[in-house]
């Protein structure tokens, strides 16, 4: 590896990495598609062991009274399960799609702060291992995803864990913002000539909203877990109810977050099925202004019901009815997106691969979800639903069955432009039948033992209570989901070594991404295309196809070079997050690696002018 | 990566608007807090017994006036007016310092002469945390300021070309600005307010 020199004040010399190879490649890169199969695969790591977390709660519950797992380990179990699924699972899978895909999309060469791309992946990964070590050091987070304080606060929880979970947070929490700060501008900024905001797919607008929501949302939680971070490190008196604190402040703080990052999650799903529906229904998508505005919607009324989370806390019946009519509003809108894809398959001539039948099982999946969820909606009902199973069907019927086969869905159709190779078509349908089976029989019953009483988070429960049955059957259907996700990482590893060349455009692809080579060059477009219409693409391969001719040179395109400086700051916060964990000292040690790490990054040029 | 952008403004511009954006919710959040508490718990010292209006009513004076000199300061560089920039560079450095300054002495006031910690009671819980919090943001735009002055005083490379460096900063100044107008009216202004006389 070559490195070349830069200046900083006072004369001092710093290099920066030139064409590197190996491990050096992937840590200095910037390239946004690299990036994206970083997040992609870190993430599905961390997926995994969130499904072994669930597999271990599963096991507990698999006849009544049983004691293989202790009640503390539990709690902790449950705890991280969501923390993984939520913060290290879908979100960065979504994420590790919009890197790869939006330039793609909106034909730009890169995203528009790349260095900034790089600092949130590895931001994302210090998150990660911070959240994921709490098992190795004393123990983990113990008191659900939503850490309601006080129960959060030092009297309540003196060990560790909830540290680890607050810092772990925030980190992640400059991840995503980082992130979204990127993609606003690169979608707003970056559109290729002719791209009209109504011309973008719509993939690219869900993204969009969900960056929107991100930059909103996040700050709100942090500014509740530096709260919490103070009344547990310096005895603050945020959540200290002797000193006349509000228990329901944090719940309020939370939720606020908390909704809108629901949206967070099934948006970049949405995205992905309505590009996939067109695609393999071979019609384009029924009532494109119709999506945008109602994703619009989606996303602003996600801020105006993040009290339905709080009927039981006594909020009074104006204020639980208010909630009652905004949450069954946010029906509305997504009906219509729901027929809008219905129209778009009606009639269509569908071609059933292991894409399409991801994205119609997220449809009737996210269908039974979303009626569940309007029934909850309603706070006289949801007092008999809050806290029990029938919460944990609904929100696994949305974020499973919606925003996980959403994601599949992502992956299995855009393998072959990310790898250049094609999946296993015969191991993907039986990956999606078993997964489709397997995850019904595991959820659905939920909703029984939950009518029935059967509380959420209890580690065992007693054998005359009648929910032994369902609960040894949703047990051994989560083990097929199991083996469902394990082929589907054989398919993945067999694939992606000595699967079938794809070609460019496998499925007659409708957005620009696929009219470029499969995997994309580093500089993605060797010319910008220029777009007329929605599916440009699409309607000029109608047309005829008579390429223009290229006017560009590829040796006339710069890109971006690599840095160490994202990974060097990243390394950093991740010092100073250990910090409030374990001494103050080394959070200043932290911060002063920080400072002098952007520094360097602020003072290194984006090109060299002399090294291409 | 040419220059041009499909809205036609810059990247890193857009990224300081969608920033704020992002800002304006952390400080919404933290006045939402101040707000929800206000009045509760019965521990003294509370608002009335520690604010002195006159002196923070100074201090706000010569926060708003720092954004009156970086308007100059901004106005002179795009006029390639190196000196004049730099003269009402340093005098918005000097006064937004001055503020901080008032802040640390108002900090110490409280917590040695009225025994107000944040540990005391809510509102020195949230009174800390909230102006705290903006003046660390202070303190970042001085420091950001300062690099700025440091780069055109010994490297020459502050422009009317290179004008959007200061442009961003400007911003963000200016936003700290607002929200400290904000938080003197909610925080200052109505937690000594008793009532109008009775007439």
């Amino acid at each position: 590896m070559t490195t070349i020199p830069f200046k900083l004040p006072f004369n001092i010399k710093l290099y920066r990495p030139v064409k590197p190879t190996g491990v050096w490649d992937w840590l200095t890169t910037i390239d946004h598609k690299k990036i994206g199969v970083l997040y992609g695969v870190t993430a599905f790591i961390m997926f995994l062991t969130g499904g072994v977390e669930a597999m271990l709660i599963r096991t507990q519950l698999i006849a009544p009274e049983l004691k293989i797992i202790a009640p503390e380990v539990y709690n902790q179990l449950f705890t991280m399960h969501a923390t993984t699924m939520i913060f290290l699972g879908v979100m960065p899978l979504s994420a590790a799609f919009f890197n790869f895909i939006i330039p793609l999309q909106i034909g730009a060469r890169d995203v528009a702060f790349p260095r900034l791309n790089a600092f949130s992946y590895w931001v994302f990964l210090a998150g990660a291992l911070i959240m994921k070590a709490s098992w190795f050091l004393g123990g983990s987070p113990n008191a659900g995803w939503f850490g309601y304080a006080p129960i959060t606060g030092a009297t309540f929880n003196p060990g560790t864990g909830i540290d680890f979970w607050i810092v772990g947070l925030q980190v992640l929490g400059v991840a995503s913002l980082a992130a979204s700060f990127n993609f606003i501008v690169t979608i707003i900024n970056m559109r290729a000539p002719g791209m009209t905001l109504m011309r973008l797919p719509l993939f690219t607008w869900m993204t969009l909203l969900t960056a929107i929501l991100l930059i909103l949302a996040f700050p709100v939680i942090t500014v509740a877990l530096i709260e919490l971070m103070l009344d547990r490190t310096f005895d603050f008196n945020f959540f200290n109810t002797k000193a006349g604190a509000n228990p329901i402040l944090w719940q309020h703080l939370f939720w606020i977050f908390g909704h809108p990052e629901v949206y967070i999650l099934i948006l970049p799903a949405m995205g992905i099925v309505s590009e996939i529906l067109p695609t393999f229904s071979r019609k384009p998508i029924f009532g494109y202004p119709a999506m945008v505005l109602a994703a619009s919607f989606i996303a602003f009324m996600g801020w105006l019901v993040w009290s339905h989370h709080m009927f039981t806390t006594g909020l009074g019946p104006i204020a639980n009815s208010v909630f009652t009519l905004t949450t069954m509003l946010i029906a509305v809108p997504t009906g219509v997106k729901m027929f809008n894809w219905l129209g778009t398959m009606w009639g269509g001539d569908i071609d059933f691969k292991t894409p399409t039948l991801f994205a119609v099982g997220f449809l009737s999946m996210f269908l039974i979800g979303g009626i569940s969820g309007v029934m909850h909606a309603f706070s006289a009902s949801d007092y008999q639903q809050q806290d029990t199973y029938f919460i944990v069907a609904h929100i696994h019927y949305v974020l499973f069955g919606g925003a996980i086969f959403g994601i599949f869905a992502g992956i299995y159709y855009w393998f072959p432009k990310i790898t250049g190779r094609m999946y296993d078509e015969k191991l993907g349908k039986l990956n999606f039948w078993i997964m489709f089976i397997a995850q019904n029989l595991t959820f659905f019953p939920m909703h029984f033992v939950g009518m029935q009483g059967m509380p959420r988070r209890i580690f065992t429960y007693d054998a005359e209570m009648g929910w032994a049955f369902w609960n040894a059957f949703e047990t051994i259907a989560a083990y097929a989901v199991a083996f469902g996700v394990l082929i589907f990482v054989i398919n993945m590893i067999k694939s992606w070594n000595g699967g079938k060349k794809a070609g460019d455009d496998p499925w007659d692809g409708r957005t620009l991404e696929w009219s470029i080579p499969s995997p994309p060059p580093l500089y993605n477009f060797r010319d910008i295309p220029i777009v007329k219409s929605v599916d440009d693409f699409w309607h000029t391969k109608q047309k005829s196809d008579t390429k223009v001719k290229s006017k560009t040179k590829v040796s006339d395109i710069h890109l971006p070079q690599p840095s160490y400086w994202p990974f060097l700051v990243a390394v950093g916060l991740t010092i100073a997050g250990f910090g409030i964990i374990y001494n103050l000292v080394l959070t200043g040690i932290g911060i002063g690696i920080m400072l002098i790490t952007v520094c360097a990054w602020s003072f290194e040029p984006v090109n060299e002018p002399d090294s291409h | 990566m040419s220059d041009e952008t499909t809205t036609g403004l810059n990247h890193r511009k857009l990224l300081m608007w969608v920033f704020l954006g992002s800002d304006c919710m952390f400080f919404a959040s933290l006045i939402g807090t101040y707000l929800i508490y206000k009045g509760s718990g019965v521990a003294h010292p509370g608002p009335a017994d520690v604010f002195d209006i006159p002196t923070t009513s100074v201090s706000t004076f010569v926060l708003l006036m720092s954004s009156m000199s970086m308007v100059f300061s901004y106005a002179y560089l795009v006029r390639d007016n190196i000196k004049a920039f730099r003269i009402w560079l340093l005098s918005t450095m000097i006064m937004g310092s001055t503020f901080i300054g008032f802040q640390i002495f108002e900090f110490s006031e409280f917590y040695f002469h009225d025994h107000l910690s944040p540990q005391t009671n809510l509102f020195g819980t949230t009174f800390y945390a909230l102006t705290g919090t903006h003046g660390i943001h202070v303190t970042i735009g001085v420091i950001w300021l300062g690099i700025i002055f440091y780069s055109s005083l010994f490297r020459n490379t502050v422009t009317s070309k290179t004008n959007l460096d200061l442009d961003l900063a400007a911003l963000y100044w200016h936003f700290v600005d607002i929200v400290w107008i904000v938080i003197f009216a909610v925080v200052y202004l109505f937690g000594t307010f008793t009532g109008f006389p009775a007439s």
